[in-house]
């Protein structure tokens, strides 16, 4: 039990939070060699409904593949933030798109703007999956910088890989500047903030 | 490779030597017509979407009299208009395979969510007293295995396969190697070895199941929805009709051993026995798992084979187990058959949810423990 991960992403439909599970779960699963299962969660509707990704990663075969408490969640709008806060372990790591998620219930949250970077540096809110992917890898140890570039550019069409690469590396850098943030935040100082990082 | 369930099915059928799909795209089995639609062609093979489900069997019953292996996949809206055919398939024997994603119901109900609603319809959702095989899985693993297993048992028997998976199974992601190299079992159809004008279509033989030719072969016989004498043509002889119905029945009963497949996981000396299927086997292999480190003698029973349903299985776990927890995403489907076989030797404990959400390993664990305190 000890080496299971869970992972949930939530947003709304057509954020790509799918997308996003489907990368990261072949990113552990082929690049980095562990054991995955991904597994989603939507609405009927195209665009807007509710939208849910898990991916839940092993070093043996996997038996339940939903998350039962997630230690990672990545929210993309405050509705899943709000209805997935209270799953998560209380030693969790969250993160969340601060453009969209205006009240974080933790102030130890990892809050990058993600659709903002993605509106303002590539023109495209598509990409904000893609840049909240490099957040999370950094901000993370689950997976690699190298299994998740090499799993994002499997699987983007043909034409879009500098843009992907860029957008990546986007959020990759604004995860460094939110680490930072995150340093500066006052928490009881039982625990040095370091240490916590590192037993990340 | 990371694959899907529904790709897992798709890649398994090309794998078992399908080379026809007719069907209409539905929620959540349309990843299985989406991958075919690409692979058929390239494998020489055909690819239709037709008007409708009905239509959609008929295309494949069609093809497969012509003599190619053949397949659809659908979930429960496409499975009650398939129900038709269903029964032409049985009655005139004709291999297939039908693939069923089961998402929440009755009628449209949820399409997105998962549920296990069908196992009743599978087995008697076409009227008439016939035999009929249902596979199970619950990994994508299992997904390819089941297909290509489906496909012989069907090719074996003549007569359709239905493989009942649901929405978590067919749209959860696994890694998975497709091996094109691995040896498998694969069985095709016997065809008639005497000349066209020798051959009996529907003769008796000692397994039941009649040698198949080709149709465009030379070999002229008639197939049709009405009960039928050896040469395929309606009759009402009683002394026709009595035999035929019961041939339809042997050839599946007397081969009951060769069709069922399950699991055990830790049976040996279970005092409790959780029996599961499909997704659930997942929730429960974990609730056996967390009860076992407390302490707790729990075993699991998975079902690959719903029906016939596996008497024998569930008799073997009843030689240790006073408990027998029945998990399923319906209002107990596959309990009753587990009642049927316990008559009264076990303490039969159900476990049902139909809110569109998959029973918890914590649920199960918890029912567990109500049993045992």
């Amino acid at each position: 039990m000890s080496s299971r991960f869970e992972i949930r992403l939530g947003g709304s439909g057509g954020q790509g939070i799918i997308l996003m599970g489907i990368i990261l779960a072949e990113a552990i699963g082929i690049y980095d060699h562990k054991f995955v299962a991904q597994t989603q969660s939507y609405g009927p509707e195209a665009r807007g409904g509710s939208s849910k990704s898990e991916v839940i990663v092993s070093d043996v075969e996997i038996d339940y593949p939903k998350a039962m408490k997630p230690d990672l969640l990545l929210v993309m709008n405050q509705k899943s933030c709000d209805d997935f806060y209270t799953d998560l372990k209380p030693e969790g790591i969250l993160i969340v798109d601060s453009t969209l998620v205006t009240q974080v219930p933790n102030p130890r949250a990892f809050q990058v703007p993600f659709t903002r970077i993605a509106r303002e540096k590539f023109k495209r809110e598509m990409v904000a999956n893609i840049v909240a992917l490099g957040a999370l890898s950094q901000l993370t140890p689950i997976v690699s910088s190298k299994a998740i570039e090499a799993a994002v550019l499997a699987r983007v069409p043909k034409g879009t890989e500098k843009m992907n690469r860029d957008a990546l590396k986007a959020g990759m850098a604004a995860a460094k500047r939110a680490k930072r943030e995150w340093l500066k935040i006052e928490i009881p100082p039982e625990i040095p903030k370091e240490d916590l990082l590192d037993s990340y | 490779m990371l694959l899907q369930g529904n790709e897992a099915v798709a890649e398994g059928a090309l794998r078992a030597g399908c080379r026809f799909f007719g069907g209409y795209p539905i929620t959540p089995a349309t990843e299985i017509s989406e991958v075919l639609s690409v692979r058929l062609p390239q494998v020489g093979g055909t690819f239709i979407q037709m008007e409708d489900e009905i239509a959609s069997l008929g295309a494949v019953i069609g093809a497969s009299l012509a003599g190619v292996k053949s397949m659809t996949a659908t979930s429960g809206p496409g499975f009650s208009l398939m129900q038709e055919n269903l029964g032409l398939a049985i009655i005139a024997e004709v291999p297939c395979v039908i693939v069923n994603v089961m998402r929440g119901g009755p009628s449209t109900g949820l399409p997105t969510f998962p549920a296990q609603g069908d196992v009743m319809q599978a087995r008697w959702g076409t009227h008439g007293d016939h035999p009929i095989i249902v596979l199970s899985a619950s990994t994508v693993r299992e997904c390819y295995d089941m297909t290509i297993y489906a496909f012989n048992l069907s090719e074996k028997f003549r007569t359709p396969v239905i493989l009942l998976i649901d929405e978590v199974v067919g749209h959860m992601r696994e890694k998975m190697v497709v091996d094109d190299e691995e040896p498998i079992e694969i069985f095709n159809r016997v065809k008639p070895t005497m000349p066209p004008e020798w051959y009996i279509p529907y003769e008796d033989t000692p397994s039941g199941v009649s040698p198949m030719a080709n149709f465009g072969e030379g070999y002229r016989y008639h197939v049709t929805g009405l009960t039928h004498d050896v040469r395929g043509f309606p009759t009402s002889r009683p002394d026709e009709i009595g035999p035929f119905i019961s041939r339809l029945h042997r050839k599946i009963s007397s081969h009951f051993a060769e069709i069922q497949v399950a699991e055990f996981f830790r049976t040996d000396d279970a005092e409790i026995t959780i029996i599961a299927y499909g997704c659930v086997a997942r929730s429960a292999k974990r609730a056996m798992i967390e009860a076992r480190e407390k302490g707790l003698k729990v075993g699991l029973l998975k079902l690959n084979t719903l029906w016939p349903f596996m008497r024998i299985a569930v008799e073997k776990v009843l030689q240790t187990s006073k408990i027998l927890i029945v998990p399923e995403m319906n209002m107990g489907q596959i309990s009753r058959e587990v009642k049927r076989v316990n008559r009264g030797v076990a303490r039969v404990i159900t476990l049902n949810k139909v809110d569109g959400t998959i029973i918890t390993p914590m649920e199960i664990l918890d029912r567990i423990q109500e049993a045992v305190s």
